[in-house]
């Protein structure tokens, strides 16, 4: 393999990683306070892709309006979604709030179909977002460029708010002990609120770039990565931002090598996410930055 | 409050489940049984192949609009949805034969779905009519299956014929879309007749293959980049194919990209855009291409329906596929699938909006095949390809 090869495959491999990364963060917050595995992120993901879609098609506003406006829609939803579908059932068993998840993504999932239609949309794309850069024998189109970026500023963002802000402190507690936080006074329903309206932000910001890179919505298209990023989150350790961003790149890196290192593998990508989270589960059940905490009794 | 939130929610749910139900089917006939004359539809109306099959019951809804009796009674048509599953298309074939009781059963849009339909409606002995399933498996040993398209040898054929003497390559790459049997079909025999041509066993240098629902080809497009190949024929679902051009214009490959007849879908530019210029495919039919009488009745008539759109392949297909199963059933002088299948299998120079209809002793169509590209953002008719007499 070139150099030029090699380095085309690790912009795209990077390119990749990084929005499975800002997809895992969704889960990996949620699950970290709630212990709950939100399986509807993918389908928030994809509204927050139709949402910039009608603001630009429909309603004829500048791209960034409309970006501004699906993350700030799609956030509302994920606090909907947390009210109407999980909050009820905080006090019953912890299969009952899954099973509701589920639910809440099929409801979603046809929904969607009744409503956008099964056919296909293409993504607005605006001029700045299709340029192409020529480096060498690479060539990057810019988005590529902007999603590790974005990745990036948005993980920094988040590292700020959970380590050194008020609001952090109390994500952290309720994530340690939830009853002991609420004895202290914490806002449960506040924090809880705010997790997912952040998960479902950074799922729009996610879905935005998706749309860009990958300029196609249908209405399922929040299942196949949706169910690979909770894989890029058990991978590093659920619960564990850091972890759910390596477990991100990870899995960006490694569908892009399969397929790079032979042609003939290349229909057998999506297995590697599925064979590579039961080797995981099998050497470091915790996944590889997740710790190992006692049951509490 | 929290109780009457999940009542509603779960009300909702249902309510939706029920309405995705609804959607796909046919307002049921208020006349008494036996004086309509059923005719079942399956194609895929949700999943990844949604588009394709909205495409083709546009056609039929079109004919039977124009046509709506025969024998002297009244047509109904049942419309199920095989959801893009090959496990749905079975059940859906189930329900056609069982349940409603069909005389004849058109569709679908894709092999896939056909195929696993086909031994239903063998078991049953009810004909059915493929409009685009091209695979040769579908009719293969199977009397009860027909279809009014040609099949992916003749296709794969034309393109390896088309990119060995008018692009004038000698080393190809392929990307598969390993999940589908028209992908895989259409790339074999290309493969067979390039071989053939080239005379060169390692005329294809790069097999790449993806899964449907995939959107990133950009590690596969990459190494084609460094195979040295100086065409990709790329034949698959549409949407992951606008998404391939997208991506090869990206990383800035200049290669011309051959394909399919499922590439004909608006979609595909709009998703596309700029990068589906100069893209190369076989199919059924051409509004530019005259082909018979019919085809000036088809456009007219969806002229009329659709004003200001372009009437795609697909959907010509699905008129044909509906106005040759009344043709049969006429011939046939009852609704007895029996006697329809008889009359369907002696069908010749049967003149359809897509192309004269003879079916061969499969049943499939020999006609002729239509090559075009994407010139300006306007698929643009380039050449007609005729059958090869066997």
């Amino acid at each position: 393999m070139s150099l030029q090869t090699f380095l085309q495959h690790l912009v795209n491999g990077i390119s990749l990683g990084s929005l499975y990364a800002l997809l895992a963060i969704g889960y990996t917050m949620v699950y970290g306070i709630l212990r709950l595995i939100n399986f509807a992120h993918g389908d928030i993901f994809m509204l927050a892709t139709y949402i910039a879609f009608y603001s630009v098609t429909t309603f004829l506003l500048p791209w960034w309006a409309a970006f501004l406006i699906a993350i700030i829609l799609t956030a509302l939803l994920g606090i909907i979604l947390e009210r109407a579908a999980y909050r009820p059932l905080r006090s019953s068993p912890r299969i009952s709030i899954m099973i509701s998840a589920i639910g809440a993504s099929f409801l979603i999932e046809n929904l969607a179909i009744v409503i956008f239609g099964g056919r296909p949309k293409a993504f607005p794309i605006a001029p700045i977002f299709s340029k192409i850069l020529v480096v060498g024998d690479v060539s990057i189109s810019i988005v590529t460029v902007i999603i590790p970026i974005v990745t990036a500023i948005a993980l920094f963002i988040l590292n700020y708010i959970v380590n050194k802000t008020k609001t952090g402190m109390a994500m952290r507690a309720v994530s340690k002990d939830y009853d002991a936080a609420k004895l202290m006074g914490i806002n449960i329903n506040y924090i809880i609120s705010f997790t997912f309206g952040a998960g479902s932000a950074l799922a729009a910001i996610g879905g935005i770039l998706w749309g860009l890179k990958y300029p196609q919505l249908i209405p399922l298209m929040g299942i196949m990565p949706g169910l690979k990023c909770f894989i890029a989150a058990v991978i590093g350790g659920i619960g564990n931002i850091k972890g759910a961003v390596l477990g991100g790149f990870i899995l960006g890196l490694g569908e892009i090598a399969i397929v790079a290192s032979s042609p003939a593998l290349s229909g057998y990508r999506d297995a590697f996410a599925f064979v590579l989270l039961i080797v995981i589960l099998l050497f470091k059940p915790t996944g590889l930055m997740g710790k190992n905490s006692a049951e509490k009794v | 409050m929290k109780k009457n939130l999940s009542l509603l929610l779960a009300l909702v749910m249902i309510l939706s489940i029920v309405a995705v139900g609804c959607g796909q089917q046919a307002a049921p006939s208020e006349q008494p049984a036996e004086e309509v004359i059923k005719i079942g539809v399956f194609e895929p109306l949700t999943g990844a192949n949604a588009a394709g099959g909205e495409l083709e019951v546009e056609g039929i809804k079109l004919a039977n609009k124009l046509y709506p009796t025969v024998l002297g009674k009244k047509v109904e048509l049942i419309i199920l949805d095989n959801k893009s599953d090959k496990v749905e298309a079975a059940n859906a074939a189930t329900r056609l034969v069982d349940q409603d009781k069909v005389s004849v059963v058109l569709g679908s849009w894709g092999s896939g779905f056909s195929i696993a339909a086909g031994a239903v409606y063998k078991e049953a002995g009810v004909p059915a009519i493929g409009t685009s399933c091209t695979n040769p498996l579908v009719t293969l040993n199977n009397e009860y299956y027909f279809r009014v398209c040609f099949i992916d040898p003749f296709q794969g054929n034309v393109m390896a014929n088309y990119a060995f003497n008018e692009v004038k390559v000698k080393k190809v790459a392929f990307i598969i879309e390993k999940s589908n049997d028209y992908s895989v079909g259409l790339a074999k025999f290309f493969n067979d007749t390039f071989v053939e041509l080239t005379g060169d066993q390692n005329a294809v240098v790069y097999t790449g293959y993806y899964n449907t629902g995939d959107q990133d080809f950009t590690a596969q497009l990459t190494g084609i980049k460094a195979s040295g190949a100086e065409a990709i024929f790329a034949p698959g679902n549409f949407t992951e194919s606008a998404l391939i051009m997208k991506q090869a214009k990206e990383l800035g490959l200049t290669l011309p990209i051959l394909g399919g007849d499922t590439w004909e879908t608006p979609e595909v530019i709009d998703i596309a855009g700029a990068a589906a210029e100069g893209v190369v495919f076989s199919t059924f039919f051409d509004a530019n291409a005259k082909l018979t009488p019919v085809t000036t009745e088809f456009l007219d008539a969806y002229a009329k329906e659709y004003a200001g759109k372009e009437p795609a392949a697909v959907t010509a297909l699905g008129f044909d596929s509906y106005i040759l199963a009344l043709d049969a059933i006429e011939r046939a002088g009852s609704a007895d699938p029996k006697a329809i299948r008889d009359a369907l299998a002696a069908t010749k120079d049967f003149p359809g909006a897509a192309g004269t209809v003879s079916l061969d002793e499969n049943g499939d169509a020999v006609k002729s095949a239509v090559i075009k590209t994407v010139k300006d953002g306007k698929f643009t008719y380039l050449t007609t390809v005729e059958p090869i007499k066997k």
